[in-house]
């Protein structure tokens, strides 16, 4: 059985080891951090979450993205090849009409982005989206 | 400090009671990351704004977290339930302390 | 004057390739530009007479990604009517000892319809081609009395961007004839003449290689229908000379000087190249 890096990284999220170790805090990337500070450490399982993104941006500096996950309270967006990965967390009161939200964001260059949404029963779904975002500086 | 922020909101006038509706929100704004350099190469300072919000008379719509990740003149588009007659309130929360407001009235017919 | 281009070191360097392979051009899609479900936009037109080369002209719109085309379909997302929005206030800001406002004589900003159209323009008492800029700035030190706007500062290129805002949907039509004629000729001189260690002309990439890309980048026509631009590169509007002096510094050219003569007449030709694309200003770009 192979797991897939969304699997692993689940996983790992999941074992509440990332977390719990100072030895694995180390070597956790940012996202991976940030992800389980989110979550708590609980296992990523749930469906239920879009993630909407270009597959090539003409420019890093402002790239539409947008996330839908009907019913979820929070949702995190992270640039993964970003410096610092947290874009930001949206929160959901009693009166979103949906929940869902577009943004434009920064992208330091072509990466994965992220997101994770908080289900209202506790669970946690995770969407993804390669990203390529191309060379600019062309033509003044 | 940030000049000029202004924001902007588009929010229907009207709706039909528990109506939802798409609002968008656009506030002028660096958001300055605190990374990029100047034509000296110095650091620029960090400047931006770390928090918005949309409550409808008093409710909360939307609350968000805000990171130099998002775009100058962040923007912002989500969707309301109107239960009422009322006031939406738009808050901007900027790093130096200030906050931007503003506030858009809604009639249930 | 236009001469084939050697191979080699110049395209090397600018990383040039065709598009065929990398991207399905824009114009495949056959989207249309309508502002707002209401100004309707031409992006593609018959080339003016004038232009031996070129059959068809497109505007700099057709070449971008969906996502940025989008932003320019409602004004509400186009962060370029952030500075039209501080035209608009700085319209009826009082300048000068008599503290006069560009609404003192010009009442509106919507009284300027059609301007931007016909601009860059003859101007008999000056006996000169003006931009648009250089027509504020007579209004502000002449007539208000004002200091004159730094050339392609935010406060002059919001308020161009105001008067261009005004004109959406209008046909660009710039007159190249009569005493006008010089300069155009002289702008026409600049266009086709290779600048820089790379020995480019405007030519040599807005006329022989648009719809092809340029370091992962779509390459448009040059136009400027769209001008003043809202770019994503750097958050903010942006000034046609500054954008030329982007371009020719590309070829790693020394480059004149915004409000230069050179590109004054650089600019009325470049427009006339546009005649019958729409008035598009404040556009977005990459
Ligand atoms: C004291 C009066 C006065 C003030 C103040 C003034 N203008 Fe003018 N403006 C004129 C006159 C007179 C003309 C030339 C007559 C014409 O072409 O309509 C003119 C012409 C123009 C034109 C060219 C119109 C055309 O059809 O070619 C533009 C554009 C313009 N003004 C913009 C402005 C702006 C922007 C401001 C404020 C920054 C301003 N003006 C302030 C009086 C004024
Ligand atoms: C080395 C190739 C190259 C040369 C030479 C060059 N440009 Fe460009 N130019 C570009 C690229 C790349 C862009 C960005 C993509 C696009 O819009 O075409 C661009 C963009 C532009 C734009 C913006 C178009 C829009 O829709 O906003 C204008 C205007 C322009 N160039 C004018 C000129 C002029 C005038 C010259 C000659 C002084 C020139 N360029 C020379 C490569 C070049």
């Amino acid at each position: 059985m192979s797991f897939s890096r969304r699997q692993t990284l689940a996983i790992m999220a999941g074992s509440g080891l990332s977390v719990m170790l100072g030895g694995r805090m180390a070597l956790a990337t940012p996202t991976e951090e940030l992800i389980a500070n989110f979550t708590g450490g609980a296992e990523i399982t749930g469906e239920g979450l879009t993630l909407t993104a270009p597959e090539i941006a003409e420019n890093g500096n402002t790239v539409p993205v947008e996330v839908d996950a009907p019913g979820a309270e929070a949702i995190i967006l992270l640039a993964t090849g970003n410096p610092n990965p947290d874009v930001g967390v949206f929160h959901f009161g009693p009166l979103a009409g949906a929940q869902m939200a577009s943004t434009r964001i920064r992208l330091a260059g072509t990466q994965e982005v992220v997101a994770i949404a908080k289900m209202s029963d506790g669970s946690f779904a995770r969407a993804a989206q390669e990203v390529k975002v191309t060379i600019g500086g062309c033509g003044g | 400090m940030a000049e000029n922020v202004t924001p902007r909101v588009r929010v229907p006038k009207e709706a039909a009671a528990g109506e939802v509706i798409t609002i968008k929100t656009l506030i002028s704004h660096p958001m300055e990351s605190g990374q990029r350099k100047d034509k000296d190469g110095n650091l620029i300072p960090r400047s931006i704004i770390n928090r918005f919000t949309c409550t409808f008379n008093g409710k909360t719509v939307i609350d968000v977290a805000m990171e130099p990740a998002i775009s100058t003149n962040p923007y912002f588009e989500f969707q309301a339930k109107v239960p009422e007659s009322g006031t939406f309130t738009f808050t901007w929360i900027d790093d130096d302390g200030s906050t931007y407001e503003d506030t858009k009235e809604i009639a249930v017919a | 004057m236009r001469q084939m281009l050697r191979t080699g070191a110049a395209w090397a360097a600018l990383g040039l390739a065709g598009s065929a392979a990398l991207a399905p051009t824009a114009m495949a899609q056959e989207t249309n530009l309508v502002i707002n479900d209401e100004i309707e936009i031409v992006t593609r037109a018959p080339a003016p007479e004038h232009m031996e080369y070129v059959r068809e002209i497109f505007s700099g719109w057709e070449y971008r990604s969906p996502e940025t085309q989008t932003l320019q379909m409602d004004d509400f997302e186009n962060p370029g009517m952030i500075g039209v929005d501080n035209a608009r206030a700085d319209f009826d800001t009082a300048m000068g000892a008599d503290g006069q406002s560009c609404a003192s004589c010009h009442d509106t900003p919507e009284a300027l319809e059609g301007v931007r159209a016909v601009y860059p323009k003859w101007d008999e008492a000056k006996g000169e081609v003006q931009t648009l800029e250089m027509q504020v700035n007579e209004c502000v030190t002449e007539r208000a009395g004002a200091e004159a706007w730094d050339y392609t500062g935010d406060r002059m290129t919001e308020m161009v961007a105001l008067i261009s805002s005004v004109s959406r949907g209008m046909p660009v039509n710039v007159a190249i004839d009569g005493p006008a004629q010089e300069t155009w000729e002289q702008g026409k001189e600049i266009y086709y003449t290779r600048y820089g260690q790379l020995e480019l002309a405007c030519a040599n990439c807005h006329e022989d290689n648009y719809d092809n890309m340029i370091r992962a980048d779509h390459l448009s026509q040059g136009q400027i229908n769209g001008f003043p631009t809202y770019r994503l590169k750097n958050g903010k509007l942006n000034a046609v000379h500054d954008r030329f002096k982007g371009c020719v510094r590309d070829t790693r050219a020394e480059t004149f000087a915004p409000g230069s003569p050179e590109f004054v007449a650089l600019e009325l030709y470049v427009a006339s190249r546009g005649n019958g694309l729409s008035v598009e200003g404040p556009s977005v770009r990459n």
